[in-house]
């Protein structure tokens, strides 16, 4: 059977990872290819990486760090955070990201999924979902709206409809975002994460609100999802990925041992 | 020198990097004399198997990888590479090189795990293997070890002995095939498994079939 991934997740601002990051061995923080290989040694399976660089122009400083991530890491990792085109792709992906991620782009522009899709292949597709709970409505159905801008623009699409739609284009994996959940560190949107599961054929990351180990269980078990993000908990040394893991292997839950 | 075949199919430079980061020397080519030349053979592969037959046909590579197992040069294939190797494929149809005798089959469209709930395709993610009889490239992976998987479809050898481990998904399919002497093919992506997968790619690179 598949096991369930756990992802460890890194902003990226011009070259430097942006949260004030502390190992407990104090190895180099702020280095985003240092960490990347200290959570592929950790037995991370898999990394996410999201720039969050302001300025289209300073691109190549990501892409020079996903080269350097390329040769020092051997598990899959992907990249979001300002991809825009088709070449933005070919280019994260010839520089060794396994697959990239979309967001606000895509809900501005569906047509880079299935494009994206037709070049490089469905698995290499992500669709990063930020979503908000706004209350069932006739224009959203599920009550969850998609947002984007860190949730200040609502966008008026409902996050099942635009998720299916966004399968149906070609996306290969959804990272699903509760904005409501994120930062919060009191555990994930179960409701909306197995919402999103269920409705689609496709795997789900869930992403915002882990804090305890506990909480990683919940939303692979009720929640569904077949992945779990996690930032802070991780980052901050509060918990290792190896605590984590064998948390979740002793309730249960199929994890890949390393 | 390691030559890893270079027909378009993505994902080479991954191999790359890290066949090269286990100190041995290899070089991405679509020349087939290189091919022929060159100590191993690896022949990676995403995408789709349509797409890939018809590239690998217009650069005449197909011949340079039959030529290169009839020579007995080890040849490790991966994922879309391994799919490729066999006689047909379900996926667009498409009649491949054929090396190993048996088809690539798409997994069932219902697959359930054992209570029940929906398996989704494609396989995506870290699975294990069940190791059917012992070959050096496995040398030293054990049966806990699991490997980075992303595929809709696999291969399916005629013959049994053809199979050399196997994964469950749903059903158990065939996830490493063996050709001749020479010839070994994993369905997961080795250059993606972390140090498991980076064992069994050193174990292929020092490989001196008999």
């Amino acid at each position: 059977m598949l096991s369930k991934r756990i992802i460890p997740c890194l902003d990226v601002r011009e070259g430097k990872t942006t949260k004030g990051i502390k190992f407990q061995n104090n190895i180099d923080i702020g280095d985003p290819v240092e960490m990347a290989r200290f959570y592929y040694e950790a037995g991370a399976d898999e990394i996410v990486f999201y720039d969050i660089t302001a300025s289209h122009e300073k691109r190549n400083i990501m892409i020079d760090v996903v080269r350097r991530v390329a040769e020092n890491i051997f598990i899959p990792f992907s990249v979001g955070g300002g991809i825009r085109t088709i070449d933005d792709m070919r280019e994260v992906l010839l520089a060794g990201a396994e697959k990239v991620s979309v967001n606000s782009s895509a809900i501005k522009n569906p047509e880079i999924i299935s494009e994206g899709a037709k070049a490089f292949g469905s698995q290499c597709i992500v669709l990063g979902m930020d979503v908000k709970y706004v209350g069932k409505s006739e224009r959203i159905p599920s009550g969850y709206e998609m947002v984007i801008n860190g949730g200040r623009t609502y966008m008026g699409i409902d996050a099942i409809w635009w998720a299916k739609e966004a399968e149906r284009l070609g996306a290969g994996e959804i990272c699903l975002n509760s904005i409501d959940a994120d930062g919060t560190r009191e555990g994930y949107e179960i409701n909306l994460t197995s919402l999103i599961s269920t409705n689609a054929k496709i795997p789900v990351i869930a992403s915002g609100g882990a804090g305890k180990p506990v909480h990683l269980l919940e939303v692979l078990t009720k929640g569904k999802a077949d992945a779990a993000l996690i930032a802070s908990m991780v980052h901050y040394g509060t918990y290792s990925i190896s605590q984590i893991k064998s948390y979740l292997y002793s309730n249960g839950i199929k994890i890949r041992k390393t | 020198m390691i030559s890893i075949i270079d027909y378009n199919a993505g994902n080479l430079t991954s191999v790359y990097r890290a066949v090269n980061h286990l100190g041995f020397k290899c070089k991405i080519t679509k020349d087939t004399q290189a091919i022929l030349n060159s100590d191993s053979i690896i022949f990676p592969g995403v995408g789709a198997a349509g797409a890939a037959m018809e590239s690998l046909l217009k650069l005449g590579l197909d011949v340079a990888i039959k030529e290169a197992f009839n020579l007995g040069k080890p040849i490790l294939g991966i994922c879309l590479g391994t799919q490729i190797i066999m006689s047909y494929s379900e996926e667009n149809s498409v009649n491949c090189i054929g090396i190993i005798n048996g088809k690539v089959c798409a997994f069932p469209f219902n697959l359930q795990d054992q209570d029940g709930n929906r398996l989704k395709i494609p396989q995506m993610g870290w699975n294990s293997i069940e190791i059917k009889k012992e070959h050096p490239v496995l040398s030293g992976i054990c049966k806990d070890d699991e490997f980075y998987f992303v595929h809709g479809y696999y291969p399916r050898p005629s013959d049994d002995n053809d199979i050399l481990a196997s994964t469950s998904y749903g059903i158990n399919f065939p996830s490493i095939i063996i050709g001749g002497k020479n010839l070994i093919a994993t369905q997961f992506h080795p250059e993606k498994s972390g140090k498991c997968g980076l064992k069994l790619l050193k174990n292929f690179c020092m490989w001196q079939p008999c």
